[in-house]
């Protein structure tokens, strides 16, 4: 994107304004405005070879290698045959180059796939099929209902009144909601006559392309007159049409151009901090090399002066070398060849490598896998991975990512009595889950299916005619500004403006009160069964002062009455006087839902006089045509009659999250992760979901809330906070006030400060802003650091992505940021790491994302499995990496010392081609693949082992210097033992062997077996493939060794393999296998010691953890009771509403009303009704899991038996059966198996919450209701549990008993 | 249960899933074997190689000891060839001096004698390339592009076989081994092929085929410090002339080190040395032609006999030995330290 933005950018000076016709492509094509088609390849066929090879040189590594192979050239200097560098650095640039083309050509397909989309274009007054890359600036097109739009549109008509089009904008800002946009009258007359259209021929000047999404100026010259156009008539890039049957545009701004392009901003590559770490320890190995080369061509100089001069007898000096200094400045280059592996070329490529693979794990990963919307966990950036096991603060948004953002209608009190529990026999509150039995609505043949609620009372309430119960559901049936649809009869679709209100529409229509259609000036409502046509008379609309609505409406029967639903705070002082006693139920019934995290709403009605009515209709007429004041004067009115109000009841409305986000909130609180709630919600939305997910709850000491108004005020308020938290910080002795008076001005990096105890704090994106300025930053940084929890609310976008960038640079910690929408796209941007969560509609997020999966709880396994363990791996590798190359160059410097300084190398030229890409590439590539310390369960439980990787503790420069020192030491044992073994003896048979060829093949056998017993050391976890590459390279090396000293390889090529004979008449001798076994027991015994030791005498904090880990595996402790979730039920109101103003005003006018019969079929609807279908489906959690069973199986047998129930207590892991039915087994009770391509079975578990009760639960239900009961499992693995176990396990009540029973069951 | 019943939709069930397949190596399952270093394996270890060095390294010294070996330095010895040789005029001239020396007891089994050099840099990276190995493979290939240089022709361009610092330098002295025996003096029987590798006899090394070996190397001329050409090296025997010369395939197996010692000859046990050598008086005979003088080189002629571990080197058996002891040394310590803790531990854990 960025090249061509480059390109574009130098081709065309800035644009200043632009002007189009339509249809007049000769006009609009001398502007050079972009085409519509998007590229974000970088190579094609022929560019491909120089651009990328160009790139590849710019690394350090390669550039190193080019030079040396120029160094190689010269025939003084080059010390080693070409190929010793050349195959190497083929190899790696092939690898490089081949993942780079795949890469490219993913691109080009995903560019191509989306430049080929079909659009209608009109060309010649003809409407002809185009591809999107074709479309001009000026064209005019036609899309349908559910397309993509195209370009950036001027909206010119539609099928809709008014030529109005519904879009909706998820791609573009994450919002779901409809938007309404509207056409000039002047063009909606040409609706789709394509004669008009073809002949339209306006000309639009407008602003050059900008990337804001909402703002849009331009005029509209048409036959003369102006019309000026802005944002409410675009139709932009990004956007879908939705409940328009076809509409017309003109294409304004097409291609890179758009604002959906403009937005997408530059994608920066990021990079880990081990990258910058190792970049700079290839710095530092560079300049170690330069030493080491430079003692060498000083030992030479000597060499040569005091030696060399006088060995000319036998070995005169090469030509054109007539002094020792000479030779000794030739010598240096000679060694920085023969040294070069110090600088591990195959380094970055094996990095990629490792990358790629545990990239590939997440993307395997089938605990990652959400099988509702078939989302697979996707690594979408492989070279982050290590960073995942070193997040310390991640950035969340709300809506869609701790949310499911589905509002269900969860309680409701009506008249004093709350509805919505559910009681068993013994009047005990039951937990709902999977199995409680739903209501059943099959009475009311237009209930919603997906519609669930628990508690009969309400039903039986409706039936039996309750008089309160009805006029609730009546009001909610009446008192919004919903939208119907019915495209079939029966099958009933709201569009609703905020989800809460959709959420009560649908409540009244399963209890019988179905909202079926509206005009401007009636709603039809089914009562019942019975169809009623209320009168609608006035909507006295919401907004967010008032924090309330009204309708006004005349019954058949003639009865006028004002419905009134809002916020408690507000109602409760409208009340008339006779509530009183009400009013106290119903408070605490409110506080009750409040205390449970529900969004409540408090309903009430009043009966209206005929008299007053027509009246205060008249007055309001007046208000809403008078020219000033209008507002106040309307809302003095609806005071005037909203009053008096006769409580009806509440509901509450559960905000959904998503599952498992308290449970994942909490791990990853113990991992030592902060969490930054980031959200453009309402506080009180902000603060009551931060109750529910468990990010505040009532044991923190304080919950600040900064909501100044004024830079002063937050200072403040930030200051006071951080005086409660850490009193000591004001001093002049504190450590960081020190550090900042010392050097006044750049910024640095702030180091952790502890406060006195668990705070959170809340700030609003006003307070934010001031916060955000040049001299609160450090304030807000250190306040807001010492927070375990910090919510930001109302914050838009940009702010996001500004309290990231805040963290980042005052803070020495990588950020995870997290969402869904196009509003986190910033965000994900600026983070370290951007994680989207999938499978919504909006994809924003998750194409400008580094990872993405579908729901929030993936994250622990994703940072606390993934993410450790790829660190974990990353930095056993490199340390290896380091240790195995230090160990293999520095040989050749001992040697320096023993060979005249000449740069004679220990080893054979074919070893040290080969050692790095072959003898030790695999053994390390397998640990870095495969290794764990602990498997994942342990990860998950001991969020602790966590913290080390946070601390960068296991890969940096100090354990550098570290692998740098037993590298030396290594090396010299190397060189020393041979040489001592070899120096003035000769072999058993008398025959000399202190020949070089020998000591090479000597000292080249101990090197690869003291490197290979090394990464068998580091190797923790041993399988099939770690075995198979550690051998396999052993005797590849005995077996590559062979052959190239082999009679024949000697014949045909006897320039290249001047060993013959060497491996078998060395590797014969008793004394060359004894030297070799000592320098591998002097190598790796001090390790193993050290290692040993090193854990007994100061283990460090994860060390104690997998200790106890490995004595948990040994002597279980019996599983710790879970705490439940619950809170203390503190008053928290949240008024369930958008704080957008309603679309009363839009419903009243009519405006968007079709005069059309409700059941007539419009436009095809086939892939949206799809969508509903689906999302309907979610409106039940059903969280999935798959897994083999034959798998699991196997791993119970091994596993003792309350292993297996705590496992299953745990993780929720068993259930089986056939395939189809739903069957009954061990703790999740209901799956459901479904079949998969490959066979293997995804199943369905239920709430990890408090297993054990979830259990009992489970199993009551079912024995309650027999139809649940299963056939016993058909014979999965053998330990599926039947209803006699089933009844052991509801009976017994210790949780041992259960354990010990199911164990031995599946035994 | 009702609402699921929906699920899954037929389209679904026609789509592929991407539900990740459920394989132990994709779910990162495979089964593996987890060592961990624990108090065990790692006393075990220590003590177990303790115990292996000690008893490898004293098997090692005592076998070591019982190596003869006799090193003569003859370099001051025959001074006055070396400064003979110092002048490069007398190049083609003989110059031959004796060493003496006294063996108190009879040396038994197979004797092996030695040249040895010092500060001799054979492993000179200069040095050691300077070598035409497909030109000892009797093939004739252009040594002029090998890495000879600059040994690789004379001026007037006729090639140098074999070519290279390595063949020019080859050493040339001849040592005798004398007995005296009763005052009369026999010379040791020495073989003088069967020193090298097999390989390097048959492999490496082959002479260019020619109805005989003089016209074989017809159009070359001997190295520039040789005395005779290579095809006379030893003039008596056919196998052992040219480039498969023994003495000279050794010379060309080029040493690690500077300080080296290559194998000369054998002594042949036959009559008096059946067993080897008796006690007497020896006399060394050398022909000095080998100047080393000039670089501080010295030379030495070795008798030694050998035992499965080589020859009388200590080295390997004194490192087994300090070896062995640190480890167990080292195993004690560290069983200490672990006993001390564990103490502590227990300590703590009944408070």
């Amino acid at each position: 994107m960025s090249l061509f933005e480059l390109k574009f950018g130098k081709k065309k000076l800035k644009e200043e304004e632009r002007q189009l016709q339509a249809n007049n492509r000769d006009f609009n094509l001398q502007f050079e405005y972009a085409n519509n088609s998007i590229k974000t390849s970088k190579y094609n066929f022929f560019t491909f070879l120089p651009l990328n090879l160009f790139e590849q040189f710019q690394r350090i590594a390669n550039a190193y290698f080019l030079f040396l192979l120029i160094l190689q050239l010269i025939p003084q200097i080059s010390s080693l045959a070409w190929f010793t560098t050349v195959v190497p650095l083929v190899l790696v640039l092939a690898v490089s180059g081949v993942k780079d083309a795949i890469d490219d050509f993913n691109r080009h397909k995903s560019d191509k796939h989306v430049n080929n989309r079909p659009v209608q274009v009109l060309i010649n007054g003809m409407l002809k099929e185009q591809k999107w890359m074709n479309v001009q600036v000026g064209d005019i097109i036609k899309l349908e209902n559910n397309n993509f739009v195209t370009a950036d549109l001027l909206l010119l008509s539609s099928s809709e009144p008014h030529s109005l089009t519904y879009i909706e904008t998820a791609e573009l800002d994450g919002e779901t909601n409809l938007k309404v946009k509207q056409a000039l009258t002047v063009t909606a007359e040409l609706g789709e006559d394509l004669q008009k259209l073809t002949e339209f021929n306006g000309e639009v000047r407008c602003e050059a392309p900008n990337n804001k999404l909402d703002k849009f100026t331009g005029t509209l010259t048409l036959r003369g007159e102006k019309y000026a156009l802005d944002n409410e008539k675009m139709l932009l890039r990004g956007c879908t049409i939705r409940n328009t049957e076809w509409c017309f545009g003109l294409v304004i701004y097409a291609g890179p151009d758009t604002k959906l392009m403009q937005n997408s901003g530059k994608t920066t590559f990021k990079r880990t901090s081990i990258d910058r770490l190792m970049n700079v320890l290839v710095l530092v190995i560079f300049a170690f090399l330069g030493l080491m080369c430079l003692i060498l061509a000083i030992g030479n100089g000597i060499w040569e002066h005091d030696k060399g001069y006088y060995f000319q007898v036998y070995l005169p000096w090469a030509e054109g070398v007539n002094s020792a200094s000479y030779s000794g400045f030739l010598m240096f280059w000679s060694y920085v060849i023969i040294l070069n592996t110090v600088v591990p070329i195959s380094l970055y490529v094996s990095v990629e490598i490792i990358r790629l693979g545990n990239s590939f794990y997440i993307d395997w990963d089938r605990k990652m896998y959400y099988p509702l919307n078939d989302t697979p966990a996707q690594a979408r950036t492989t070279t982050l991975n290590e960073e995942l096991g070193q997040i310390k603060y991640i950035f969340s948004d709300k809506t869609g990512t701790l949310t499911q953002n589905i509002m269900c209608f969860n309680k409701c009190s009506i008249n004093g009595k709350s509805y919505g529990d559910v009681y068993d026999m013994s009047g005990q509150r039951v937990e709902i889950n999977e199995n409680t039995e739903k209501v059943d609505f099959s009475y009311n043949p237009l209930a919603d299916p997906k519609f669930a609620f628990y508690d009969h009372s309400l039903v039986e309430a409706v039936k039996l005619n309750d008089v309160p119960t009805h006029r609730f559901f009546r009001l909610l049936s009446l008192c919004h500004t919903v939208m119907p649809e019915e495209k079939k009869e029966g099958s009933l679709v709201y569009q609703a403006q905020s989800p809460d209100e959709g959420a009560l529409v649908t409540a009244a229509r399963n209890f019988g009160f179905v909202f079926r259609a509206r005009t401007p000036e009636t709603i039809t409502v089914v009562e019942m069964g019975e169809t009623k046509v209320y009168k609608l008379l006035a909507i006295l609309d919401f907004n967010n002062v008032r924090k309330r609505m009204s309708v006004i409406v005349q019954s058949p029967e003639g009865d006028l009455t004002l419905y009134c639903k809002g916020a408690d705070t507000i109602l409760y002082e409208l009340l008339n006087s006779s509530c009183e006693s009400l009013k106290e139920e119903t408070t605490e019934h409110l506080n009750e839902f409040a205390g449970e995290g529900l969004r409540t709403l408090v309903v009430a009605y009043k009966n209206l006089e005929k008299d007053y009515f027509q009246d205060w209709i008249r007055r309001h007429h007046e208000a809403s045509t008078a020219l000033e004041g209008r507002e106040e004067k309307l809302s003095e009115l609806y005071e005037e009659i909203e009053k008096d109000l006769m409580l009806l009841g509440a509901t509450a409305i559960e905000d959904k999250l998503q599952d498992g986000v308290p449970q994942t909130i909490e791990t990853l609180a113990k991992a030592n992760i902060k969490i930054w709630v980031l959200t453009g919600d309402k506080q009180e939305t902000a603060v009551n979901i931060g109750y529910s997910c468990n990010l505040l709850n009532d044991d923190m000491e304080d919950v600040f809330i900064i909501d100044g108004s004024t830079s002063d005020d937050v200072l403040n308020e930030l200051r006071n906070a951080r005086k409660k938290m850490k009193p000591d910080s004001f001093l002049d002795s504190d450590e960081i006030n020190i550090q900042f008076e010392k050097s006044s001005k750049k910024p640095k990096i702030i180091p952790d400060e502890q406060a006195n105890g668990v705070y959170g704090l809340v700030i609003t994106g006003h307070s934010l802003a001031y916060a955000l300025e040049g001299n609160l930053e450090l304030e807000l940084v250190r306040t807001a650091c010492m927070c375990k929890v910090v919510i930001c609310c109302r914050v838009t976008p940009l702010q996001k992505a500004q309290v990231v960038e805040l963290v980042k640079k005052y803070k020495k910690a990588v950020t995870l940021a997290i969402g869904d929408g196009a509003n986190d796209v910033s965000m994900i941007k600026t983070a370290h790491i951007g994680v989207g969560i999938s499978g919504q509609e909006g994809m924003q997020a998750v194409l400008s994302s580094d990872f993405s999966f579908a729901q929030f709880r993936y994250l622990q396994r994703l940072l606390l499995v993934h993410g450790r363990w790829s660190y974990i791996r990353m930095c056993k590798f490199l340390k290896y990496f380091f240790y195995k190359n230090f160990a293999f160059t520095l040989v050749h410097f001992w040697y320096g010392f023993f060979s005249g300084f000449s740069a004679q190398t220990v080893y054979d030229e074919w070893f040290i081609t080969l050692y790095n890409l072959v003898y030790t590439s695999l053994p390390v590539l397998g640990m870095s693949l495969f290794d764990q310390d602990v498997d994942d369960r342990w990860s998950m439980l001991f969020p602790q082992l966590y913290v080390p990787g946070q601390q960068n503790l296991y890969f940096n420069k100090v354990v550098f210097v570290k692998c740098m020192l037993q590298g030396i030491y290594s090396s010299l044992i190397l060189f020393f033992i041979p040489y001592g073994a070899m120096y003035n003896t000769m072999r058993s048979d008398g025959k000399a062997i202190a020949d070089y060829q020998s000591f090479a093949l000597m000292a080249q056998t101990c090197l690869l077996i003291v490197v290979s017993v090394q990464i068998g050391l580091d190797t923790s976890y041993w399988t099939v493939v770690n075995q198979f590459f550690i051998w396999g390279s052993l005797s590849v090396y005995f077996a590559i060794t062979f052959t190239m000293y082999s009679d024949g390889m000697y014949l045909i090529f006897t320039a290249s393999f001047p060993f013959v004979g060497t491996a078998r008449n060395t590797l014969s001798q008793p004394n060359v296998w004894l030297a070799i076994f000592l320098s591998i027991t002097l190598c790796v015994l001090p390790v193993v010691g050290f290692r040993f030791l090193k854990t007994q005498l100061k283990p460090t904090p994860s060390d104690k953890v997998l200790l106890k880990i490995k004595e948990a595996k040994k002597r279980p402790p019996p599983p710790s009771p879970k705490r439940r979730l619950r809170r203390t039920s503190t008053r928290r109101s949240g008024y369930a509403f958008s704080h957008q103003h309603g679309f009363g005003a839009l419903i009243m006018s009519g405006r968007n009303m079709r005069p059309k019969s409700p059941f007539a079929t419009t436009g095809t609807f086939s892939p949206n009704s799809d969508k509903y279908k689906h999302k309907g489906l979610a409106v039940q959690p059903q969280p999935f899991r798959c897994f083999d069973s034959s798998a699991e199986a196997g791993l119970v047998h091994r596993i003792p038996a309350w292993q297996m129930v705590w496992a299953q207590l745990v993780e929720g892991l068993p259930a089986f059966g056939g395939s189809g039915d739903p069957c009954l087994c061990g703790v999740s009770a209901v799956v459901r198996v479904k079949k998969t391509a490959s066979s293997s079975l995804c199943v369905e578990e239920n709430h990890e919450e408090s297993p054990l009760y979830g259990w009992g639960a489970a199993g009551r239900h079912s024995l309650q209701h027999g139809s649940l009961i299963p056939e016993p499992a058909r014979g999965q693995a053998g330990f599926a549990l039947d209803y006699r176990w089933l009844c052991m396990l509801y009976s017994s009540c210790c949780s041992h008993a259960i354990a010990a029973a199911l164990g031995f069951q599946l035994r | 249960m009702k609402n699921k019943t929906n699920f899954p939709s037929q389209e679904e069930e026609a789509r592929p899933s991407r539900c990740p397949d459920n394989s132990a190596f994709k779910q990162q399952r495979l089964p593996a074997w987890k060592p961990q270093l624990n108090i065990v394996t790692v006393l075990s270890s220590f003590f177990l190689t303790g115990a292996f060095c000690l008893t490898v390294g004293v098997c090692l010294i005592l076998s070591a000891n019982s190596v003869r070996e006799i090193q003569i330095d003859y370099s001051d010895k025959c001074s006055d060839c070396s400064k003979f040789r110092e002048n490069s005029s007398n190049w083609n001239k003989e110059c031959h001096c004796s060493v003496n020396f006294t063996l108190k007891e009879d040396i038994l089994g197979d004797v092996f004698m030695y040249y040895g050099l010092q500060n001799f840099y054979q492993n000179h990276r200069r040095y050691m390339i300077s070598r035409s190995d497909a030109q000892l493979l009797g093939r004739n290939v252009n040594i002029q592009r090998s890495y000879c240089a600059p040994f690789t022709t004379y001026k007037n361009g006729t090639p140098i076989a074999p070519c290279g610092a390595i063949a020019n330098s080859m050493f040339n002295d001849t040592i005798d081994l004398f007995y005296n025996r009763n005052s009369s003096v026999v010379q040791v029987p020495l073989l003088k092929t069967g020193n090298s590798w097999w390989t390097d006899k048959n492999v490496k090394f082959r002479n260019p085929e020619s109805y005989n070996l003089s016209s074989a190397f017809a159009g070359t001329a001997r190295p520039p410090y040789w005395q005779k050409p290579v095809y006379l090296l030893d003039e008596g025997d056919e196998r052992n002339t040219g480039y498969v010369n023994d003495d000279f395939i050794i010379w060309m197996r080029v040493s690690a080190f500077a300080t080296f010692r290559n194998l000369y000859r054998r002594v042949r046990r036959i009559r008096h040395f059946a067993d080897g050598l008796p006690a007497g008086n020896y006399t060394f005979r050398i022909s000095y032609n080998f100047p080393v003088s000039k670089f501080k080189g010295r030379k030495h002629v070795i008798l030694s006999t050998v035992v499965w571990s080589g020859g009388s080197n200590p080295f390997l058996g004194i490192a087994y030995v300090v070896s062995g002891t640190a480890a167990t040394l080292a195993g004690f310590v560290i069983t200490a330290i672990h006993l001390k803790l564990r103490k502590k531990k227990t300590y703590f854990q009944r408070q």
